[in-house]
């Protein structure tokens, strides 16, 4: 109920219900009201044009016009109706059957199907209507039948992915029986889209039955649809080209009312439970860090200072990213750590001018190489930035063109940058793919990414990060959708491409032990915000961490001398929602030494005792950290916590 | 002795194995073609079955009570009617081969000669608005899909949906008809009917494009969304790359296989559309004879150029199919294995 009245408040919505309300209506009460009046002839008034008592004029035996248009709404609207639900049962029955028969006969069926739904409706309508001999009851059965291989392919689909889903097995295996299972598990996941095609096939179908009836194969006098009126008023288009006006209009108003509905009913279905997004007027301008005096970066290749990014939702701004600030030095690999849904990978995206349409990134300074990344016109700053950031991408598979062969994806990057040659380029993509340790490169730079395996698409993505010579290399989680052979071996290849050309790089990842190895410097990151930035070597001492999540996090990191008879210790709690306005620490819910201070005071990240920075009211460093983690109680959720007290 | 069966087992699952992987497009290739060649022969057989069993006399149908008994066992026996049914579908089986496509039951002249004379006509006004079709449709959905992603400019992408959905609601043979009604017969700017001169076109492709065009253009937004957020555009922007080779060179190709999918559809539907379209104008194509045909009772034309039409809709969809396969040569492998 409550979904439908948030159906009604969408506009296209309320107008396609209240549109087919009135052909519903016309279908219900024009015969009777008017019914005998339309069937009225008049010697006097024949092929008359517009007027008064006839406001869209009169047809052969002077019968009103209007009043027939309005009362052909009853056969045109049943006749597809009727024609709907012929198509609708013989194509679920249809569609149901497959899943009892072996998969050889499903086969069989599909291909039956496909073929079946090359042929365009109209055309199978026609010869089925003629087989049958032209009448209104062989146009609807006609028309009935093509919708049935739509109905069927439908109900397939449907049934394969409602039968194969885990509440279906769950409902199986508690014993729900089998009438229960149809009625309250398969029916209302199968009801929607059913609905949805049901609407969209009376539209399409009032629509062909017209054509048919146009044609003189459907509807036959002295019956009349409005494909029939259309039909008798363009044989007489000479003497009255206004009589197309009335059943012209009609037929367009009837499709236009159930496809809106359709449309708008599977729109509505698919936002269900997503939401809108409020329009930019009511979102108003993005939240961004006020004003403060800029933190100097000496000498940094990338210096961030207060950096957001905002999503537009349906209940405002969402900020996943808030006031983060950093620098990377010339040279310097810097690790950002931070469970999914952190913000690292958005932040950095927005380093990278890389964030999704629709973003919006602010920021009191974003400088890169000299340049105030912000502050130029797109245009401008997008030649700037040239290739001086190489991005290597999480997921290899997505992140490379399943259309285009590797090597031309690489070679992109100097033919436009380099200005060089096709020939010259793909040497140079040749070479890159040489250069990170894939066997044949030219064979293998003519081939498309789905021949690759996943260790040496990341690889390719890793060359074409290199391949314009880039100062700075943004790599997000690059090793994540790898084993862990496979891992180490990129992340030794991403150390030595720095190392050999002197970029700096900013390496995302999850996994503080692969930051461990590969980095000098770790910011942490929590709930959108930095919350430590510290030396890699603070690691070998856990004690001298300061921020309590850190610390967590550095606790489930296994060593050698982990106790392997205990399980690893583990962070109770959620991450904060980020579509409201955050107050206080991100953390404090799930922090053991949160304070009051914390839940209404965010912290500042300031420099720290350990040589970095951190953001926490209550730095725990110098206190042992065995002395913490000997207990799992000390970092729970808030909710635990009160408990265990 | 077991083991030398086993060893022959062997090299035929290896040869099995091989021949598998050998060209998974070839086999694509052919179990496509097969899948037409079946479709063809049903509809054949379909076509001359249920014409023949429908029951009545289909010679007297067709040339009406008043002729004599004489003249309908002449035209019987001129189109082979008497003999048995088995011997008939052969002789219309060959026939087909040969390019017979049977005659006409009330003059008695050859189908085939009726669908050399109008099939240039069809196939021109349905190749003309295909084109046209594409040409403005897809980049039309691309470019709207670009202005309006990430939920920018409301404004514009719901007056698109909107101007388009009721568009695509008029159907092919009502736009014929007001575009006579407008253009023909008050305004006099474009002849009423026939296929005289470039002017002649001009209606009868506005009336088969406006509505494919509206609908494609709307599928082809869509797809474009899809492409423009999936990870590879973002790479490619990582590249900074000119934007224009972004979405040519990298959104378009993988928009247009999902495109030209639907974009098949609608070449069939097109083809199905301009019989409609050949009566409102009275275009001398094949769809004109098959409404006369119809309206006459002329089940030896219906049944040829019924089986015309079916060749042509599968010829389109094997087309296309092949298309894709050389565009995206991933459906096959998918297909395949």
């Amino acid at each position: 109920m409550r979904s439908l009245l948030v159906f009604l408040r969408n506009p296209l919505g309320a107008i396609s219900v209240a549109m087919v309300a009135v052909l519903v209506f016309l279908a219900v009460f024009a015969p009777g009201i008017w019914g005998a009046q339309a069937m009225q002839t008049d010697t006097s008034a024949l092929l008359q044009g517009p007027s008064d008592a006839h406001p869209l004029g009169t047809d052969g035996l002077g019968r009103d016009l209007l009043l027939r248009t309005l009362v052909a709404a009853r056969l045109s609207l049943g006749m597809a109706l009727v024609a709907t639900l012929i198509g609708l049962v013989f194509g679920l029955l249809l569609g149901a059957l497959p899943s009892v028969l072996g998969p050889r006969v499903q086969r069989l069926f599909s291909s039956v199907i496909s073929t079946w739904l090359a042929f365009p409706v109209l055309l199978v309508a026609m010869l089925t209507v003629i087989l049958l001999g032209p009448s209104s009851t062989s146009a609807v059965i006609a028309l009935g039948l093509t919708m049935v291989p739509s109905f069927a392919r439908l109900a397939q689909t449907l049934s394969s992915r409602v039968g194969g889903s885990e509440y279906l097995a769950a409902a199986r295996m508690m014993g729900v029986s089998r009438s229960r299972q149809f009625t309250r598990y398969v029916l209302p996941n199968i009801a929607e889209p059913i609905i949805v095609n049901v609407t969209l096939s009376i539209g399409g179908g009032l629509l062909a039955l017209s054509s048919l009836s146009f044609l003189g194969v459907g509807v036959q006098p002295p019956d009349y649809d409005w494909g029939r009126m259309l039909s008798e008023a363009f044989d007489q288009v000479y003497t009255n080209p206004t009589a197309v006006v009335g059943p012209g209009v009609a037929v367009v108003f009837a499709g236009v009312a159930f496809g809106t509905l359709g449309e708008s009913l599977a729109a509505h279905l698919r936002s269900q439970g997503r939401g809108g997004v409020l329009s930019r007027r009511r979102l108003g301008p993005a939240p961004r860090v006020e004003d403060r005096d800029r933190t100097p970066h000496e000498d940094a290749l990338l210096a961030v200072d207060g950096l957001s990014v905002s999503f537009p939702s349906a209940s405002g701004w969402v900020r996943p990213v808030q006031d983060v600030t950093f620098s990377v030095a010339p040279g310097e690999i810097v690790g950002v750590v931070g469970e999914s849904g952190s913000g690292k990978s958005v932040a950095l995206m927005a380093v990278a001018q890389l964030s999704a349409a629709g973003a919006a990134v602010t920021a009191q300074q974003l400088r890169f190489d000299g340049d105030d990344v912000l502050d130029l016109p797109p245009a401008v700053m997008k030649k700037r930035l040239g290739t001086k950031i190489g991005v290597v991408f999480q997921d290899s598979l997505t992140a490379l063109n399943p259309a285009l062969r590797v090597g031309t994806q690489l070679a992109e990057i100097p033919r436009f940058h380099a200005k060089d040659g096709r020939r010259a380029a793909q040497e140079k993509a040749v070479a890159a793919l040489r250069d990170v340790a894939i066997d044949e490169p030219e064979r293998r730079s003519r081939q498309f990414p789905h021949e690759y395996s996943g260790g040496m698409r990341q690889r390719a993505l890793i060359a074409m990060s290199q391949i314009g010579k880039p100062r700075l290399i943004i790599a997000d989680e690059p090793t994540t959708a790898l084993d862990v052979t496979v891992q180490q071996r990129v992340l030794a290849l991403l150390r030595r491409e720095c190392e050999e050309t002197g970029a700096a790089a900013i390496v995302v990842s999850h996994d503080i032990a692969v930051l461990a190895e590969l980095c000098q410097r770790i910011l942490v990151m929590y709930a959108g915000r930095i919350v430590e930035d510290l030396d890699v070597r603070l690691l070998a001492t856990p004690e001298k961490l300061a921020h309590p999540y850190t610390r967590a996090l550095a606790e489930s990191l296994p060593d050698l001398d982990t106790d392997r008879s205990h399980p690893l210790a583990t962070i109770p709690g959620e991450p904060p929602d980020l579509s409201r306005p955050l107050v206080g620490c991100g953390f404090a819910p799930r922090c053991a030494f949160a304070s009051e201070q914390c839940r209404t005071v965010t912290p500042e990240p300031v420099v720290h005792g350990h040589g970095g920075r951190v953001a926490c009211w209550h730095p725990q460093d110098g206190t042992p950290i065995d002395g913490i983690l000997g207990e799992p109680v000390v970092i729970v959720g808030a909710q635990t916590a009160q408990e265990v007290r | 002795m077991l083991d030398h069966v086993s060893a022959r087992t062997d090299t035929v699952a290896v040869f099995l194995r091989k021949r598998r992987h050998g060209s998974p497009w070839l086999r694509f290739l052919l179990r496509r073609t097969m899948r037409m060649l079946v479709a063809m022969f049903v509809i054949i057989a379909v076509a001359f079955f249920v014409l023949r069993l429908s029951g009545g006399d289909p010679v007297r149908a067709a040339l009406g009570a008043t002729v004599d008994e004489s003249v309908v066992q002449a035209r019987r026996a001129q189109l082979g009617l008497d003999d048995p049914l088995i011997v008939q579908f052969w002789n219309y089986l060959t026939g087909i081969f040969h390019g017979d496509l049977g005659a006409s039951l009330i003059t008695g002249r050859s189908v085939s000669e009726l669908v050399q004379n109008r099939l240039p006509a069809t196939l021109e006004l349905a190749g003309i608005s295909f084109v046209i079709v594409l040409l403005i449709a897809v980049p039309l959905g691309l470019g709207v899909a670009i202005l309006t992603q990430g939920n920018r400019r409301r404004g514009a992408e719901l007056s698109f949906t909107g101007i388009t959905g009721l568009i695509a609601a008029i159907p092919e043979y009502l736009l014929g008809v007001a575009l006579v009604v407008v253009f023909a017969v008050t305004l006099h700017w474009f002849p009423v009917a026939g296929r005289s001169g470039p002017a002649s076109y001009v209606l009868p492709v506005l009336a088969m494009t406006v509505a494919s065009w509206a609908s494609l253009s709307r599928i082809a937004r869509v797809e474009a969304l899809n492409t423009l957020s999936d990870d590879y555009v973002r790479t490619a922007r990582s590249k900074r790359i000119p934007a224009s080779w972004v979405y040519f060179r990298h959104a378009l190709p993988n928009m247009l296989t999902a495109t030209l999918t639907i974009g098949g559809t609608l070449l069939s539907t097109m083809v199905a559309s301009s019989v409609l379209v050949e009566k409102v104008f009275n275009w001398p194509g094949l769809g004109s004879a098959f409404v006369d045909a119809i309206a006459t009772k002329d089940y030896g034309i219906v049944q040829g150029l019924a089986l015309v039409y079916a060749a042509i809709i599968l010829v389109i969809t094997l087309a296309v199919d092949i298309v894709l396969s050389i565009l995206d040569r991933r459906t096959t492998l998918l297909e395949t294995t």
